[in-house]
């Protein structure tokens, strides 16, 4: 085309071949982006943010999980608080058992050892007063002899009068401690 | 018809320098000579160097955006950033919230558009190209006819054949009588109006900016060549000349931002009913 046909020509009237140049270009770079482009990207946006939703869905279930866990130890620590204070109150309930037991025992055990006590005591006065009967009647007797000058020992009067006297002597030593003697007086003349 | 722009070089080639120095450019910008010719099918082809920077620019686009997506990773490289980062811009920017919930499947034809005039637009300031391919009419008329029929096919396929021409017709909502008025403007507006002014858009504001920058920057090498006082000026035109082509690269993004970006409100109108 001369130049003096292009000072003439319209701008808004372009040339046909011109229009198909263009549109081939232009439905070339279409074809590229719809079929290869535009998919590709697409992938990529769904790639990411399947990407960004499944860290946050992990790290949502990651919480779930520690606070589930959390819950448990709760669970657990409570647990075991309760059954810690049981057996706590249980083992105070048993040491406070033994106590009463121990204390029970010991009472039973002192009781005991004062009632043999109190025997023995008993048995020893029995046989005080036995042995110093025997000897206070002999002792009264000889006694007696001296001071009257005379033997008396087989004479059946003086054995009585002894025993009289000796019952009467026992007699006041049992209204003095209320405990009766006479019963068990075993006569000194049988020896 | 000798374009206003033409006219203007005229005007100044004589006032400036009677003595015929200074040749303006004139349209013969946007008509260099044809590297070969031929027809096929009973059409002129004309390959020129505007083709060919044509041809360059969509490889060029094809290239960047294949290389983008060619290992496609969650934790995006460089250049997989870069393009992600322009197609999500249409394809959420314009896409999602102008066409609508249902305007994602028009996401990759919207994104051919803005990545073919951005690249054939970044062309008007590449060095050794320097032109737009998109100065020339056709380059954006054929998008417009391409976007046209897109809209009217979507529209009669969303919402019936006849639906869709009623609503375009008589608009819900108005006075019987102003359907006198309107009727006749609605469809101008939308099947006349619509396709035309998006490519005179495109085309005006590349052709301008490339008579601009051209008149600049040969100014600039003419003044700086004349012998009188005239010299001083040169430095300035050539300053002219590097602040319009950062103007220029606003241009180039703007337009085909808005290209698209309309093309989104059309679809949307198509997509759903009139309201």
């Amino acid at each position: 085309m001369s130049i003096l046909a292009a000072e003439s020509a319209n701008p808004l009237i372009p040339p046909f071949g011109e229009i198909i140049v263009g549109l081939i270009a232009f439905l070339v770079l279409l074809f590229v982006v719809w079929k290869f482009v535009a998919p590709r990207f697409e992938q990529v946006f769904q790639a990411r943010r399947a990407a960004i939703e499944g860290g946050i869905e992990r790290a949502e279930a990651m919480q779930a999980e520690a606070k589930a866990a959390l819950e448990q130890y709760r669970a657990q620590l409570a647990e075991a608080r309760t059954e810690a204070a049981q057996i706590r109150d249980a083992a105070r309930a048993e040491g406070q058992q033994i106590i009463e037991e121990l204390r029970a025992q010991a009472q039973e055990e002192s009781a005991r050892i004062v009632a043999r006590g109190e025997e023995q005591l008993a048995a020893s006065r029995q046989q005080v007063i036995n042995e110093l009967r025997g000897q206070i009647g002999t002792l009264a007797v000889d006694l007696a002899g001296r001071l009257v000058g005379e033997s008396l020992a087989d004479d059946a009067r003086r054995s009585g009068t002894v025993d009289r006297f000796l019952d009467q002597l026992d007699g006041m030593s049992a209204a003095g401690d209320g405990r009766g003697g006479s019963s068990a007086f075993v006569p000194q003349d049988a020896r | 018809m000798t374009s206003s722009a033409h006219a203007l070089g005229d005007v100044l080639a004589v006032e400036s320098d009677p003595g015929g120095g200074f040749t303006p450019p004139g349209i013969g910008e946007f008509y260099p000579e044809a590297l070969t010719s031929f027809s096929l099918l009973g059409v002129d082809f004309e390959i020129t160097r505007i083709t060919l920077i044509a041809w360059v620019a969509t490889a060029a686009m094809i290239a960047l955006l294949v290389a983008a997506v060619r290992k496609p990773q969650i934790v995006p490289g460089k250049l997989q950033f870069i393009g992600e980062t322009g197609y999500s811009f249409v394809r959420d920017g314009i896409a999602r919230d102008v066409v609508g919930p249902k305007g994602l499947p028009f996401a990759p034809f919207l994104a051919s558009l803005f990545f073919f005039i951005l690249a054939n637009n970044l062309m008007a300031i590449i060095p050794l190209a320097q032109i737009s391919p998109m100065s020339k009419f056709a380059f954006p008329l054929v998008l417009a006819l391409i976007c046209w029929v897109v809209y009217i096919a979507v529209g009669i396929k969303n919402q019936g054949l006849w639906p869709y021409f009623r609503d375009i017709m008589f608009l819900p909502g108005v006075p019987k009588p102003m359907y006198i008025l309107i009727t006749p403007l609605e469809l101008l507006q939308n099947f006349i109006v619509r396709p035309f002014t998006l490519a005179i858009r495109l085309f005006a504001n590349m052709f301008a900016g490339h008579m601009l920058l051209v008149t600049f920057a040969l100014g600039a090498t003419y003044l700086l060549s004349v012998d009188n006082f005239s010299v001083i000026f040169g430095p300035v035109s050539a300053l002219m000349a590097i602040v319009m082509t950062f103007f220029e690269l606003l241009v180039i993004f703007l337009q085909a931002y808005v290209f698209t970006m309309l093309m989104g409100t059309y679809l949307n109108g198509s997509v759903e009913a009139a309201h």
